[in-house]
């Protein structure tokens, strides 16, 4: 890696905590953003001559509040820039602000700076953008890209999301146990907002898919700060276990394959030992929640070599444990998916029969509950539940996979 | 004589890395492997997935602590094991990795004693 590679994944694997500290100093995220391009621009010319210093994000809060003051006091006083050599010798400095930086006032800071983009006002793509600029630090560019929209009205976006969260004012006096626990809920929940913007990009080589990297970026770093919280553990495990399917999911044309059509071999090994590991930590802990449930039945999976070694029955039992946690017609309609692999296509439409109003509007409903119909060979209802689910379906992708659906049948007519 | 080279780096820091600068590095780095393995210098190698997967029993009063042992600025993420002349060899393995990989440090210590065990298939 050149100087300039390893500085750079230094600069971005410091931003978080840099920005989170700067913003305290400054209780302004504009001037906070500033500060650290400016200090970043400061450790593009002294690092590669004096070296990485030992702990870079130290060096760029220490610099970045410099470099401001300096703005404001040459704004005030027109006096001349401040000499590089003075900036570049920051020992001393440095090792006093990782002592007055303590592991507790850090985590509040980045549990802040990522808290401050969950506000509820904002709609999800809108949080989605924002942690992506302020706390990942990627371009307005990249995530228009990501976006598949023009960078001028993601620009706008952001703006707009910024002003809000000005507005609102970002909570700055320290959080209590309690606080800290619902904004690390929020934080969790918009970490697999991030995910889920990833996840649905049907190419994985696409600016769109790289971002189910970065919220494992960002819950690896939650789950520094909170290494003994099972429920982050859970959703790491969840994004890991998902994002390891992610060679196996699209054939050639971008068209879905389901779990049970997935070449396994195609899974990425690392990523599930990875995932699999934090399960059985988290297990420990026996506080279970919907991260965690979701995980364990995605370990089920990935544990299966190939689909008939599907433990189902332990799947069914999570999806019902999911139901008690975090009750949802989706988590039923999850469950469904099991029993039918246990009991048959009858006893999943009788189970979901009840979730039919509230489901009503759901693509997955009406393409499960199509191919229920279809195995029991109640074909004119069937094709009307397929029709159903393309007319719902959120991608070309999801289209796709029902038309296939209503061509078998079609052929399975035809036949007769 | 028998030296582990034990690898140490922000793992912030390196799983950071986009695909392509991983795939760049552990590519560089292959090269490295390949010679010292076909001078049968190189033996058993691996790579640790993060702290965040690593669990701690702490021996004094059983205790079983999330994270890894050693709270650290740079972590301990992978080692290797090396059959070479001396110190001297072991360092000229160490500097070649580092020009493959810069970034964190290269602790050499020499192996007391050795069991490679049963083979292990990469699952």
């Amino acid at each position: 890696m050149s100087d300039l590679a390893w500085i750079d994944a230094a600069l971005v694997s410091a931003r978080p905590q840099a920005v989170a500290a700067l913003l305290r100093y400054f209780r302004d995220l504009d001037l906070a953003e500033e500060a650290y391009q400016d200090a970043c621009l400061r450790a593009l010319k002294t690092w590669p001559q004096n070296g990485p210093p030992r702990d870079p994000a130290a060096w760029l809060i220490m610099v970045g509040r410099n470099a401001a003051i300096d703005v404001a006091r040459r704004r005030a006083k027109q006096t001349e820039l401040p000499d590089e050599a003075r900036l570049s010798d920051l020992g001393d400095v440095e090792t006093a602000v990782v002592q007055h930086l303590d592991d507790a006032d850090y985590r509040d800071d980045v549990l802040r700076l990522m808290f401050i983009c969950c506000h509820p006002d904002l709609p999800a793509t809108q949080q989605v953008a924002l942690a992506l600029r302020i706390v990942s630090g990627l371009s307005v560019r990249q995530i228009a890209r990501a976006f598949l929209v023009g960078e001028s009205a993601m620009e706008q976006r952001i703006t707009r999301a910024k002003a809000k969260v000005a507005a609102a004012g970002a909570p700055f006096e320290t959080p209590d146990a309690a606080q800290r626990a619902e904004r690390l809920a929020s934080v969790m929940a918009m970490v697999y907002l991030v995910f889920n913007e990833g996840y649905s990009a049907a190419d994985p080589a696409s600016d769109r898919a790289a971002l189910c990297d970065e919220a494992i970026r960002l819950a690896r770093l939650l789950l520094r700060m909170y290494p003994a919280e099972p429920e982050i553990m859970g959703l790491l495990a969840l994004m890991l276990l998902q994002h390891s399917r992610l060679a196996a999911r699209f054939d050639a044309d971008g068209g879905a394959i389901l779990l049970e059509d997935q070449n396994r071999t195609l899974w990425k090994t690392p990523l599930i030992q990875e995932g699999l590991a934090l399960i059985d930590k988290a297990m420990r802990s026996r506080k279970p929640g919907p991260y965690q449930i979701q995980a364990a039945t995605a370990g089920l999976h990935a544990r299966a070599a190939t689909p008939e070694e599907t433990d189902w029955a332990g799947v069914e039992a999570l999806y019902a444990a999911l139901e008690r946690h975090a009750p949802s017609p989706v988590a039923t309609l999850n469950r469904a998916v099991a029993v039918a692999k246990l009991n048959g296509p009858q006893a999943a439409l009788d189970l979901i029969a009840p979730l039919a109003d509230r489901l009503d509007g759901y693509f997955y409903f009406h393409g499960v509950r199509g191919a229920y119909l279809k195995q029991l060979g109640r074909a004119v209802e069937a094709r009307e539940a397929f029709n159903r689910a393309i007319a719902l379906a959120n991608t070309p992708a999801e289209a796709a996979h029902i038309r296939r659906h209503l061509d078998s049948l079609e052929a399975a007519t035809a036949k007769k | 004589m028998l030296y582990a080279i034990l690898c140490y780096n922000d793992e912030a820091a390196v799983f950071s890395w986009t695909k392509e600068e991983d795939a760049a590095v552990m590519a560089r780095l292959d090269v490295v492997h390949r010679k010292w393995e076909a001078s049968g210098k190189l033996k058993p190698s691996l790579r640790l997935l993060p702290t965040s997967a690593a669990t701690t029993l702490r021996k004094k009063d059983n205790e079983v602590l999330d994270g890894p042992y050693a709270e650290t600025k740079e972590q301990l993420l992978g080692f290797y094991i090396i059959d070479v002349d001396g110190l001297e060899e072991g360092l000229q393995f160490a500097r070649e990795l580092t020009a493959a990989n810069p970034g964190g440090a290269y602790e050499l210590r020499p192996v007391m004693l050795y069991n490679p065990g049963s083979p292990v298939e990469p699952r």
